[in-house]
């Protein structure tokens, strides 16, 4: 199936989001999508998959013009979309969920068997082995990708758009999701992958296409592309991928953990005798496979939880019976991992956001009262200081698109010069231009002694900031590197248990 | 040509408003084909409604009179709303403050005037607060729903008033059981029968008097705090997003049992209005559903103070009119339940419409 876009525009009020895009799709082969995020990748996917109508422009299909009046009629067409987060059912089968809205069987009746059998057929010819009984809640999140995927192919999709589709996905589950979108391009589907990171584009497209503010700046094959050029492209000025680290001059400790353990309850993975020491103007970053513990650990240093065994000090004080509001109190600040979810509130104004935490504090006002001119005078401040590109300090945190609702956490949480800062995954989901903002401001407040414990998957960052890397592994801390002595491939051993882990 | 300012202050009043708006205009068109069906004149009836409210001082007087307990109840909801929670105890809540108010009054007869009614008032209050508070720390502690153990609460407020009563404060020989009146030194007057009454021109019978002013400060009151109040942005955070709420800092818990302990606190002070005011006394059964009018005032004023103000006397109105139609014409005054009913239903589902739309547009700006 071959499928052009022809001049698409497409505007909301006060963006215009996707200019006069034109684009041609051949059947077999593998394309990326790449640009920053509000560069109009999304909207111009929306656009081919009929969730919105085009301004102007059209889409043709094997070179005749379609009309979408909604994912349906995509769908009919052969054109099918993988979300970021799924549109699964948790309590369903696999195959039930794969089926879901297309049911096999009459009157009624749902015929599992043929079910079963598709998910099966499907699942051996591109690779996407899935147990089809298995509840989807049994599931890790790759199978669960991957029932979507099956959940695509089974409506007969032969045009598959990913959407970000690593954004939740473990290093080696993306090296899997790779394996299927060739193996899917072997088998003559059309794959186009949305992406914002650089590496898995260059990893696996075969046809790279650029997006910047709202226009196709470009279409480049595999061969002349490389990571600086598509950044370039994308921010459309030099963008420095790997920022500059001077050498750490590391001062008195600031936090000690001494023998902390966490007891494993539902939900929540075990911790068991880490201990590790934290100085001013320090990196310390924690490497692991998610689930190993490394959300635990910033929980007991933030005060979400509490230890059941071993103890926290900072500066020497113990840190017993920590709170989040005493934790803040101290100067210990958090960029939790999840912006939109426990970063901000999204449907309060960026200036109410600016003051969560401190809204009872002289910052904000005084006396049980809050005053706007000073909470506006601060979040003026604040969102100049740090590079969150907004008109006015009123609109919603919502409205904003990742990397500056990044930054919008972290004018906050480092403010004010803290004395400790964990920070979760720090630019997962930002595009370059702002993974590289954040990471300079980082590192500049390490020069001022700050004291940073750096939770991250992404094993590039955790080596491009941190002084020292420890390595999470089932809840223990199984070493404790020099990161100027590693590299990535080593570090993969250690978060796989394949080293270190006789120290525990 | 308006400011930008001015013009996104007044579209988002537009949105805000056009839903109840949209909602009373459709209610009072079914109401007139229900009324032309019972062979009367629309045009006649319905503008009965809102005639004595209108034709008199007196009468606008009686719809603010029905509309006083309204006011906070209305407010009792809409506080607990802003942190999210769906309080439906105001039912019980003021139960409990009424008794406690009478209780208060009967235990301690001596008391003079400028201590005994500030007391009242906050005993009020307080009862309502405690039988708040009660279900916002089981939910706080366990995580028991609220919306369960309100109705719960509520269910133990009356039966409990009602044992109470009987066993320790019932006056002898009573059909419908009530307490004694409580001492004058407690007792507020209506306005009527204070010096200005003949001024304003209202009727010697006409019940509205002071519980009316509580209720207006008590909206202006928490007003300020949604706008200004540290508590009320710890509120709307905790109500917005309970788990951003707890990483910032703030304790989730304790605001969820302040929250209701004081949208708890609006409810009990109907006890001023029923007890201090209106019955000099507390009456077994009392309330026909005042707690839970409530719930439709704050609906149909959009969780805003002056919203609900207006949604209020909206249902003064109705009140005070259906007695009106009943005596004037062959419509009977249930048409006015109907209304309200009808009222309610589409203030909701105007407003899920709204929602949804904006939640479109939002969506389509995203992508």
């Amino acid at each position: 199936m071959r499928v052009a876009l022809e001049g698409l525009c497409r505007s909301f009020p006060g963006v215009r989001a996707v200019q006069d895009v034109s684009l041609d799709y051949e059947p077999g082969r593998l394309y990326a999508l790449v640009g920053e995020n509000g560069a109009g990748k999304s909207t111009l996917m929306h656009l081919l998959y009929g969730m919105l109508p085009p301004d102007a422009g059209r889409i043709l299909v094997d070179g005749r013009p379609v009309r979408l009046a909604g994912s349906q009629d995509a769908i009919r067409l052969g054109i099918g979309m993988v979300h970021q987060h799924f549109m699964l059912v948790d309590t369903l089968t696999a195959a039930e969920n794969v089926v879901l809205g297309a049911e096999p069987g009459r009157w009624g009746r749902l015929d599992r068997e043929a079910a079963r059998a598709a998910v099966r057929a499907d699942g051996e010819r591109f690779g996407l082995a899935v147990d089809p009984d298995a509840p989807l809640e049994s599931l890790s999140v790759g199978e669960a990708q991957r029932v979507e995927i099956l959940k695509v192919l089974y409506r007969g999709a032969s045009f598959l758009i990913f959407d970000e589709p690593t954004g939740v996905l473990t290093p080696q589950e993306a090296r899997g999701l790779f394996a299927i979108l060739r193996r899917l391009r072997d088998e003559g589907k059309t794959v186009v992958l949305i992406s914002h990171k650089l590496d898995e584009v260059l990893a696996v497209a075969e046809t790279i296409d650029v997006m910047r503010r709202g226009r196709h700046v470009g279409r480049l094959a595999r061969e002349e592309a490389d990571a600086e050029r598509l950044a370039r492209m994308m921010v459309g000025r030099e963008v420095l991928l790997r920022v500059e680290k001077p050498p750490a001059a590391p001062g008195p400790p600031v936090l000690e953990a001494r023998g902390l353990g966490l007891a494993r309850r539902p939900g929540r993975a075990e911790l068991a005798d880490v201990s590790f020491t934290l100085r001013r103007g320090e990196v310390l970053g924690i490497a692991g496979v998610e689930g190993n513990g490394q959300r635990e650990l910033a929980a007991l240093v933030t005060g979400l939880l509490r230890p059941d065994a071993g103890e926290l000090r900072l500066d020497g004080r113990s840190l017993a019976g920590l709170t989040p509001r005493r934790a803040r109190d101290l100067g210990i600040r958090h960029v939790p991992e999840d912006r939109q979810r426990t970063g901000l509130v999204l449907d309060m104004s960026l200036r109410e956001n600016l003051i969560l935490g401190e809204e009872g504090g002289p910052a904000a006002g005084r006396a049980g009262v809050i005053l706007p001119g000073r909470v506006a005078t601060l979040a003026r401040r604040r969102v100049s200081e740090y590079d969150v590109r907004v008109a006015d300090t009123r609109q919603s945190a919502r409205s904003l698109s990742g990397g500056n609702q990044q930054k919008l956490v972290l004018a906050r949480e480092l403010d004010g010069d803290p004395r400790l800062l964990v920070a979760c995954h720090p630019t997962r989901g930002v595009d370059v231009g702002a993974i590289e903002y954040i990471h300079r401001t980082l590192l500049a407040k390490r020069a001022r002694g700050l004291a940073v414990l750096l939770f991250s998957s992404e094993l590039s960052e955790l080596l491009a900031l941190s002084d020292r890397i420890g390595v999470l592994y089932r809840g223990r801390l199984t070493a404790v590197l020099d990161a100027d002595a590693v590299d990535e491939e080593t570090l993969g051993l250690y978060i796989t248990g394949a080293r270190g882990v006789e120290r525990a | 040509m308006p400011s930008p300012r001015w013009r996104r202050a007044l579209s988002a009043a537009g949105e805000a408003v056009w839903p109840p708006a949209a909602a009373l205009g459709l209610s009072f068109a079914i109401g007139a084909a229900i009324v032309a069906a019972i062979d009367e004149n629309p045009l006649r009836v319905l503008p009965l409604i809102f005639a004595p409210g209108l034709g008199s001082a007196d009468g606008f007087a009686r719809v603010l009179f029905d509309a006083t307990p309204l006011i906070l109840t209305g407010l009792s909801v809409a506080y607990a709303f802003r942190a999210g929670l769906f309080n439906i105890g105001g039912e019980g809540q003021l139960y409990a403050g009424a008794f406690l108010a009478a209780w208060t009054a009967l235990a301690l007869p001596g008391l003079p005037r400028p201590v005994a009614l500030p007391l009242a008032v906050l005993a009020a209050a307080a009862g309502g607060a405690l039988w708040g508070a009660i279900p916002g720390w089981l939910k706080a502690r366990f995580g028991v729903h609220e919306v369960i153990n309100t109705i719960m609460m509520n269910f133990l407020a009356v039966g409990l008033t009602g044992w109470l009563l009987e066993r320790f404060l019932q006056e002898p020989g009573q059909m419908i059981p009530h307490t004694p009146e409580i001492p004058a030194a407690y007792q507020l007057q209506p306005f009527a029968q204070g010096p200005g009454g003949a001024w304003l021109g209202l009727d010697r019978a006409n019940p509205l008097g002071a519980s009316l002013l509580v209720a207006l400060a008590a909206a202006v009151a928490v007003g300020l705090v949604f706008r200004r109040g540290v508590e009320g942005y710890r509120l709307r955070a905790v109500g917005l997003s309970p788990a951003a709420a707890r990483y910032g800092g703030i304790g989730v818990g304790g605001v969820t049992v302040r929250a209701m302990a004081v949208s708890g606190a609006l409810a009990g002070l109907v006890g001023v209005h029923e007890v201090l005011l209106y019955r000099h006394r507390f009456l077994d059964n009392f309330s026909s559903g005042l707690g839970f009018l409530g719930i439709a005032v704050a609906l149909m004023g959009k969780n805003h103070p002056l919203g609900i103000v207006l949604a209020a006397l909206l249902f003064g109105f109705l009140n005070t009119g259906a007695l009106e139609i009943d005596i004037f014409t062959q419509v009977p005054r249930e048409l006015v339940v109907v209304l309200q009913a009808l009222i309610i239903l589409l203030v909701v589902s105007f407003g899920e419409l709204a929602l949804w739309r904006r939640r479109r547009r939002r969506r389509e700006e995203a992508a």
